[in-house]
């Protein structure tokens, strides 16, 4: 009997903390690392008698987000109150968006948005060790400063159907947000979560199957692994003939294992209803035009943009487009080059070298490198001035100190050798490696390397190794 | 109505630990009240908009302008349980 | 005649002729005796402070302990205030007259308490209370029941009841109290003082412990209706910190009608009929004839849907409660209970001991009507029963300009009386209820006694019509003269 195949169904569930100044409904400014509850008031610690305000510029990042992602903006959308016992909820509930959304009904790439609210953050939880007043029990401390920073709440369609996707998609929506300047997008620091709705069904069945939720996946690598492992997992137990629970998942970044995160059995009963304390947020025709005009050109489209009208790869298209900061130098540095340096050749030394020579997610603008130094260095290996070699060390003066590029190119004397002098260290060297001419006279064309090499060392690097070729070539 | 089992769910719900007395009284003053309120479902309400606000009040919105937060021991003044540095609760799952 | 006896008879007996004696005075004649001269700021605290301190009626919970030295040129010229347990006032004891509560000291002030101290009427003290302001007899406060100064056997109702006591005992000059069913009208009515409840909205809500979010209003308890204007203007206001907030679209005038020539009054069947205790009829049917000798016209309006009114404020409201009240849970602030073990015995416990039957039985009921399967049978009716009833008012109010009916529809009743049947007591409310369903404003006017007990006189108008309303009430207080009936009462 044929196995069947089973097709994997995936959504996100995204957390992004707003890049506001205060927290989403009191005055307290967001906290970053500061000591545990410094960062709190009457209203986000949930005092007796304290209410909500919400915070303006929340809802303005709110609706650019929506407009970003292609949503329809809900006319009219209320808050409700989501309520459950935890430590870190001051009030007993989370205020949240429930049945009218901010925004609904988007598409962001090739995954439909289903979803996108506002809400506050939980406070958080620090284990403390053993307590003394607590006999003897584990006791933790709860900390308030995070409780109530602004989060928006993305909810994708079940659009993706495997671990590597869901990871690419998740960096087109981090690289759109943090274009859009909404929010940090890091991962490490929480202030982009994700979760992962996981389920199988019969490949080409159209039914959804029970889904599971993959919880607080902290980096890309942990999210495809984690997707992977679940889907294994999930198949696993359809291949044993067994059912899958819908249940609240934990992936054990280490052992690689998946585990059930309610062990008690308590049906959860949010018990949602409208938030008494907030009024509807009616998104005015003013405010809409101010958060579509807020939007710059999104990563998506300008990856088209980097592609059709640059004709860039479209690998290193989406690079610069992803990182928002890498296109902006490189669009400063196509804007300096002002048309002596060919898009894709600048792209190349960008992608590639530029990148290599900071190290791994270095902002080229923090850099000693000036975009106008890049299209300088870029614009003279195009013209043939100085040789490719030549033009990597020269990049890495810049990396280290800074300056103009020609400066440096005729300080250090790198520039190309003249065609005279080229041809005298050929003939030199020619003469030097009678040997390998005699190879290359045979039939052995790849002696000619020795013989090129020779005219390297001499030149330092300065000749053009396609020109000391063709220089030999004549002379054989 | 109100059964036992409802009122043990509910009062777990609301974290409540009701004595066994608690229980059976409530169990009954509870159907009794509900009884009475149930008297709305004769009402034909379908085409009725639910009421949430009295207010006719929307966009009240706050400028993203930061506060003053309170000394941390003020914040922690009225805690029950407190090291100085936080509120110490017994561990979630412990 | 013993000390508090003195200062009821202050109140409701025959004037002494005294002018030195502040407690024979409304509020806003001491505030005018300050600006002649005649009394000092420091005169009526320190006879208040002397008044306060022999409570024997247990209305206060707290008293100050020192002379805040008011301001003389405030325009409440420091006439002192009472202040309900529920308004959370910075380092003063705030408890919402829990045991959850006991000996909680909130590091902020209600702004309608701080409004009211800088317009000049210091915190005289703090009173008691139905916890969490759940209850109409002020018997469910964790700090003992709250004796009527008119029969000691007898409630003062809620759950203001020690803010109402408390002015009608002649211990504070004024009060404020909250209202979400009822709870300023009702004690007021039980008390034989003015009581009113603002349009929702006018009044802020911020610093007030939560029972109901969106019914909870603020509002005054006082001697007369000139008190409850003057001070009402001081309490109105938009506030940045109650996204529910409007404020008052005008200042509050003080009243001075003294004719109701043209005024409409409606007399809904539904709130005037059954259920009504005769002597509580005597005096309403006498305050209508009084009505109508000043002018005024009465018929009957329908509000068709207030029958139902009791139902869905017993969902909706304990439905707010069961999310307002989950903050309380040992963690932050007050009472912890001594569980060793797990978080959620910590939980379960701290609550258990810490609330009394009462709160428990409200969070039980709004926990149940919001819980999955039942919202739509409970919650969602509730809410479209409440459109109704707000549409029966404005159709009323197409027709009258104002309502009428009584505030309660019995007499203070005897303590203990209804605190083994809930839905009895749930039920002293009928009266109330619908016009805070509404969030439309009313007030409560002594009209008369019964068996030598004060009855209550019900005016409710539309949204922001608390002008109109303080007009008529003083017209009626004036015609009815409820100070001779008590003085004559003996």
């Amino acid at each position: 009997m044929a196995e069947v195949a089973y097709e994997p169904v995936i959504g996100l569930e995204i957390h992004v903390q707003l890049k506001t100044a205060t927290k989403m409904f009191c005055g307290c400014a967001l906290s970053f690392g500061e000591e545990p509850n410094t960062r709190t008031c009457p209203v986000c610690l949930g005092l007796p008698g304290t209410l909500p305000v919400v915070n303006e510029q929340a809802v303005r990042y709110g609706l650019e987000i929506g407009l970003a992602l292609g949503c329809e903006l809900a006319p009219r959308s209320i808050f409700h109150r989501k309520n459950y016992f935890y430590p870190d909820l001051p009030k007993g509930y989370q205020v949240s968006q429930y049945d009218i959304p901010l925004a609904r009904d988007g598409r962001l790439g090739d995954v439909r948005i289903h979803r996108v609210h506002l809400e506050e953050d939980a406070a958080k939880l620090v284990h403390a060790g053993a307590s003394g007043r607590i006999h003897s029990a584990e006791a933790s401390d709860v900390d308030f400063n995070r409780g109530g920073t602004p989060l928006v709440e993305i909810v994708s369609e079940p659009d993706l159907r495997d671990a590597a996707s869901a990871a690419e998609w998740l960096r087109l929506l981090r690289a759109t947000l943090r274009r859009l300047g909404v929010s940090d997008v890091n991962m490490e620091e929480g202030s982009l979560r994700c979760d992962a709705n996981v389920s199988l069904r019969p490949a080409g069945s159209e039914q959804l199957g029970v889904k599971t939720e993959l919880k607080n996946m902290n980096s890309f690598r942990f999210i495809e692994r984690g997707i992977d492992a679940e889907i294994a997992r999930q198949e696993g137990i359809l291949r044993g003939g067994g059912r899958i629970e819908q249940e609240t998942l934990h992936y054990d970044v280490r052992s690689g294992a998946i585990s059930s995160l309610r062990s008690k059995e308590e049906a959860h009963d949010y018990r949602y209803f409208p938030e008494p304390d907030l009024v509807p947020i009616v998104p005015t025709a003013e405010m809409v035009e101010r958060a579509r005009a807020a939007i710059p050109e999104l990563p998506a489209d300008r990856a088209a943009r980097f592609a059709g009208e640059l004709g860039l790869a479209e690998g290193q298209a989406r690079l610069l487009a992803f990182r928002t900061e890498v296109g902006d130098f490189y669009e400063a540095a196509l804007a300096a080059g002002a048309g002596a340096v060919e898009a894709p050749a600048l792209a190349n030394w960008t992608c590639n070298d530029l990148l290599a020579a900071l190290g791994e997610g270095a902002d080229p603008a923090g850099s000693k490198v000036t975009p106008a130094a890049l299209a300088g260095l870029v614009g003279m290996v195009s013209a043939k001035e100085i040789s490719n070699s030549a033009a990597r060390e020269v990049l890495a003066k810049l990396v280290a100190d800074g300056g103009d590029p020609a400066a440096i190119v005729a300080a250090a004397g790198l520039g190309r050798a003249d065609e005279g002098e080229l041809a005298a260290v050929v003939e030199r060297a020619m003469a030097d490696q009678a040997d390998a001419v005699e190879k290359v006279r045979a039939g052995n064309a790849k002696a000619i390397g020795a013989i090129v090499g020779a005219v390297m060392r001499e030149t330092k690097g300065r000749a053009d190794g396609g020109e000391v070729q063709r220089l030999i070539r004549e002379r054989l | 109505m109100i059964d036992r089992d409802q009122v043990l769910h509910v009062a777990r719900l609301a974290r409540l630990r009701l004595t066994d007395a608690e229980v059976e009284a409530m169990t009954g003053e509870l159907s009794t009240i509900l009884d009475h309120i149930e008297k709305i479902g004769e009402l034909d309400l379908d085409d009725v908009v639910p009421t949430s606000h009295v207010v006719a009040l929307e966009n009240v919105l706050r400028r993203d302008e930061p506060r003053p937060s309170l000394p941390r021991e003020v914040a922690l003044d009225q805690a029950p349980d407190s090291d100085g540095v936080g509120f110490r609760v017994p561990s979630p799952g412990a | 005649m013993s000390a508090a006896a003195d200062a009821f008879a202050a109140v409701f007996g025959p004037r002494s002729g005294d002018p030195s004696r502040a407690v024979e005075h409304t509020a806003a004649e001491l505030v005018a005796a300050v600006g002649a001269g005649t009394l000092s700021p420091a005169e009526i605290w320190s006879e208040y402070a002397t008044l306060a301190a022999g409570d024997e009626l247990n209305a206060y919970l707290w008293r100050a302990a020192e002379d805040p030295g008011a301001d003389a040129a405030a325009p409440l010229a420091g006439v002192p205030l009472a202040v309900k347990d529920l308004f959370c006032t910075e380092g003063v004891p705030s408890a919402a007259a829990s045991r959850i509560l006991e000996g909680y000291r909130p590091p902020y002030t209600a702004t309608v308490v701080e409004r009211l101290a800088a317009a000049g009427a210091p915190m005289l003290g703090k009173t008691n209370m139905d916890e969490f302001a759940m209850g109409s007899s002020n018997e469910n406060s964790a700090f003992g029941a709250v004796a009527n100064p008119w029969d000691r056997e007898r409630v003062p109702g809620g759950s203001s009841g020690g803010s109402a006591a408390a002015v009608a005992g002649g211990i504070a000059p004024w009060a404020i109290g909250t209202d979400t069913g009822g709870s300023i009208r009702q004690p007021a009515a039980l008390c034989g003082i003015v009581g009113l409840k603002p349009t929702y909205g006018t009044v802020s809500r911020y610093g007030m412990i939560a029972f109901a979010s969106s019914l909870d209003q603020a509002g005054p308890l006082t001697r007369d209706v000139t008190d409850a204007a003057l001070l009402l203007r001081h309490m109105v206001g938009g506030d940045a910190c109650d996204s529910t907030s409007t404020g008052h679209p005008g200042e509050i005038e003080l009243p001075t009608a003294e004719r109701l020539d043209g005024v409409r009054f409606g007399v809904p069947p539904e709130l005037t009929g059954d259920g009504v205790e005769p002597g509580v009829r005597a005096v309403f049917e006498a305050a209508l004839a009084r009505i109508e000798e000043l002018g005024g016209s009465v018929t009957e309006v329908p509000l068709p849907h207030s029958g139902h009114a009791i139902s869905a404020y017993y969902v909706l409201a304990p439905a707010e409660a069961s999310a307002n009240l989950a903050r309380f849970d040992g963690v932050r602030y007050g009472r912890r209970a001594a569980a060793d073990g797990d978080l959620l015995s910590l939980y379960e416990q701290t609550r258990e001991e810490g609330f009394g039957p009462e709160v428990k039985r409200r969070i039980m009921l709004g926990t149940y009507a919001l819980s999955s399967g039942y919202y739509d049978a409970y919650y969602g009716r509730a809410q479209r029963v409440r459109t109704k009833i707000a549409e029966d008012f404005a159709a009323a109010f197409d027709q009258v300009d104002l309502i009428v009916c009584p505030t309660s529809p019995t007499v203070a009743f005897k303590l203990g009386e209804r605190t083994a049947d809930p839905l009895a007591m749930y039920l002293s409310d009928v009266l109330t209820v619908p016009m805070s369903l509404a969030g439309i404003p009313a007030i409560s006017i002594p009209g008369g006694l019964a068996d030598g007990l004060p009855v209550g006189i019900q005016l409710a108008g539309p949204a922001f019509a608390e002008n109109r309303i303080l007009d008529a009430a003083l017209a009626l207080e004036r015609a009815i003269d409820f100070r001779s009936q008590a003085a004559a009462r003996g």
